[in-house]
């Protein structure tokens, strides 16, 4: 079963892989805008919706693709939770 | 007579209390942007700055950006708006080529504000917007956001005119660096006012603006609304398509500026949950508009007229398709903006007929000063013209129009490539890559791409056999703005060559993307 923790160290990896390409630890704080930061552009976000979905077998809607959902290590794990907890796991 | 100040002062005094922009929470009628611009203004002439000097802005869509360009305005200075992707070398170069007297930018760049403060250099002054509550930490970095909301207020003195320049805008050349296009104050009353006389504007429109303001077609979204007395809905960039298809239904939004990749990817989402029926125009320009996109387009905007437009920096806006033209004439941008004129000439300068292709020439109140200080590169592209004393503008792209009238673009002369609607010279992309010592070799190709126009392919020669494409790729990140950075990296034992030891870019084969 994975736990919030693993997601979180799932996620900060493949952001500091996929967007920084950089193998160490991703620099940001867990509430950073990811935008704001520039760790993500447009076609970036995509990206992370793929691996968003793929990692964690989610459906993203394309209306649930907001910042409000997605611009913060936070936000996209109360966001993942919220998807998983409604589709009854 | 008019300068870009006149433009947001004008609506200021008719309509102080209509709504000029948003951008995200923040809302500001025509009075309160104004106020906040002459306070910037005052701002930069306590900093030294004098009619014609040059300040840089480096920041993100936002009030402060608007604010700031209008304030470099008031102050009779020229603005000089960098892409908030672009890195501190970039920007430093920007800085020393126009001899920015004052950087704009925002506290995510405070340090490389501090830095180029530090080396020797003409800046005297930074101002830092976002940084409230970091306190005073360095007294040449100005506080943005308490000089724009407290700073001394009133008219700046008008103490420039209609020929001196409004702003540079930078842009890439072949050569690999950018040069900045001096664009006066009467050329950019000149290509505004045409513009919003074929689209209709007006102070009713609602124009939500993704682009950033560093592009001039961005840029031209903040002055042709201002001007007009519309609102700027302005978004931070187009990365959440929701969050602007939603802005659209909740500002009602009435215009869409867009290029090719915006619409490509509007197309691959489900929209039924957004009302766009507000839109009565788009707009497409920096790539061409695919005529199946267009299609679409029409069916998810069916009340919108569709603007296929071509365009360069050098004169802003060339040719625009009429669009009940669009159905019939799928490929054409069309015809001269108003009151200017194209014709199309062979190598030795003789004006061809119909369906003949040559390169496209611009003659207009649009055609900008040339590039700042850069004689010769201005010598090749703007040449004198009929009259004593004016100018043309030769576009380095290719054109054939039809006995109708109807201009049709054929491929550039250059080899610019153009990812997400932006120039990108290779030579600037191989230059970063050849920085690298593990590269040997590198060359910048472009091949289609269905959102982004052309993806950018480095194809590179090892000098180190451990180099790997991620090591390239965050090279190239740290060094050039995001749209420049190649999509993919691809290794060769070697590059087919001439006889001279020339690299021949077309006998390159790239092997297929893996996906």
């Amino acid at each position: 079963m994975t736990t919030d923790a693993d997601r979180r160290t799932q996620l900060r990896a493949f952001l500091a892989s996929n967007f920084l390409l950089s193998k160490e630890e991703f620099p940001h704080a867990d509430d950073a805008s990811l935008l704001g930061e520039g760790v993500v552009d447009s076609t970036g976000v995509l990206e992370l919706i793929l691996f968003l979905e793929q990692t964690f077998g989610l459906q993203i809607e394309d209306h649930e693709a907001t910042p409000r959902n997605l611009d913060s290590v936070l936000r996209i794990l109360a966001f993942v939770d919220g998807k998983l907890g409604s589709a009854g796991r | 007579m008019l300068q870009v100040r006149d433009f947001l002062e004008a609506n200021a005094s008719r309509t102080p209390g209509k709504l000029a922009l948003v951008c995200g929470e923040q809302r500001l009628g025509y009075a309160e942007l104004d106020a906040r611009a002459d306070r910037v203004a005052h701002a930069l002439r306590d900093r030294g700055v004098q009619r014609g000097d040059r300040v840089v802005l480096w920041g993100h869509n936002g009030p402060e950006l608007v604010a700031g360009i209008f304030g470099v305005a008031k102050a009779s200075a020229v603005f000089v708006v960098a892409n908030d992707t672009s890195k501190a070398a970039q920007v430093d170069y920007l800085v020393r080529d126009c001899r920015a007297k004052v950087l704009v930018t925002t506290a995510r760049h405070a340090a490389d504000a501090a830095a180029m403060l530090d080396a020797p250099g003409p800046l005297v002054a930074a101002l830092i917007a976002g940084r409230a509550g970091a306190g005073p930490v360095d007294q040449r970095l100005g506080d943005f956001d308490a000089i724009a909301a407290r700073g001394a207020a009133g008219r700046p003195p008008r103490d420039g005119i209609d020929r001196d320049l409004a702003c540079l805008v930078y842009t890439s050349g072949s050569t690999g660096q950018p040069k900045g296009v001096m664009c006066a104050h009467h050329q950019v009353a000149f290509a505004s006012a045409s513009i919003l006389a074929y689209l209709g504007m007006g102070a009713e429109d609602v124009v939500l603006c993704a682009l950033p303001l560093s592009f001039d077609y961005g840029l031209y979204q903040l002055l042709m609304t201002c001007r007009s007395g519309g609102t700027l809905v302005l978004e931070r960039s187009f990365a959440y398509p929701a969050e602007c298809l939603e802005r659209i239904a909740a500002e009602r939004v009435t215009g869409l500026p867009g290029v090719p990749t915006l619409w490509a990817l509007l197309l691959g989402l489900d929209l039924s949950h957004f009302d766009l029926s507000s839109v009565r125009f788009l707009t497409n320009t920096a790539a061409a508009l695919p005529p199946h996109h267009a299609q679409r387009l029409q069916q998810i905007f069916p009340r919108a007229r569709i603007f296929a437009m071509y365009g360069l920096t050098e004169t802003k806006r060339t040719l625009y398709l009429p669009p009940e033209h669009l159905a019939s004439r799928p490929g054409s941008v069309g015809f001269p903006i108003p009151g200017t004129e194209v014709w199309i000439e062979n190598d030795a300068g003789e004006r061809l007929g119909a369906n003949q292709v040559g390169e496209l020439v611009v003659r207009g109140g649009h055609v900008m000063s040339g590039y700042w200080e850069a004689p010769e590169a201005t010598a090749q592209r703007f040449r004198p013209g009929p009259l004593p004393g004016e100018h043309v503008c030769r576009t380095g792209d290719l054109f054939q129009r039809d006995e109708q009238g109807f201009h049709f673009f054929v491929g550039r002369r250059d080899d610019i490539l153009k990812c997400r609607g932006e120039k990108v010279a290779p030579r600037e992309v191989e230059n970063v890559l050849h920085e690298l010592t593990s590269v040997r070799e590198a060359v910048v190709l472009g091949e289609p791409d269905p959102v982004l126009g052309q993806a950018i392919v480095a194809v590179v020669v090892r000098a180190d056999p451990g180099l790997d494409a991620a090591a390239v790729l965050r090279h190239c990140k740290q060094r050039l703005e995001d749209f420049k950075v190649p999509s993919r990296v691809e290794f060769v034992a070697e590059l087919p060559k001439t006889s001279t030891g020339k690299v021949k870019r077309n006998a390159i084969v790239l092997p297929p993307r893996r996906t």
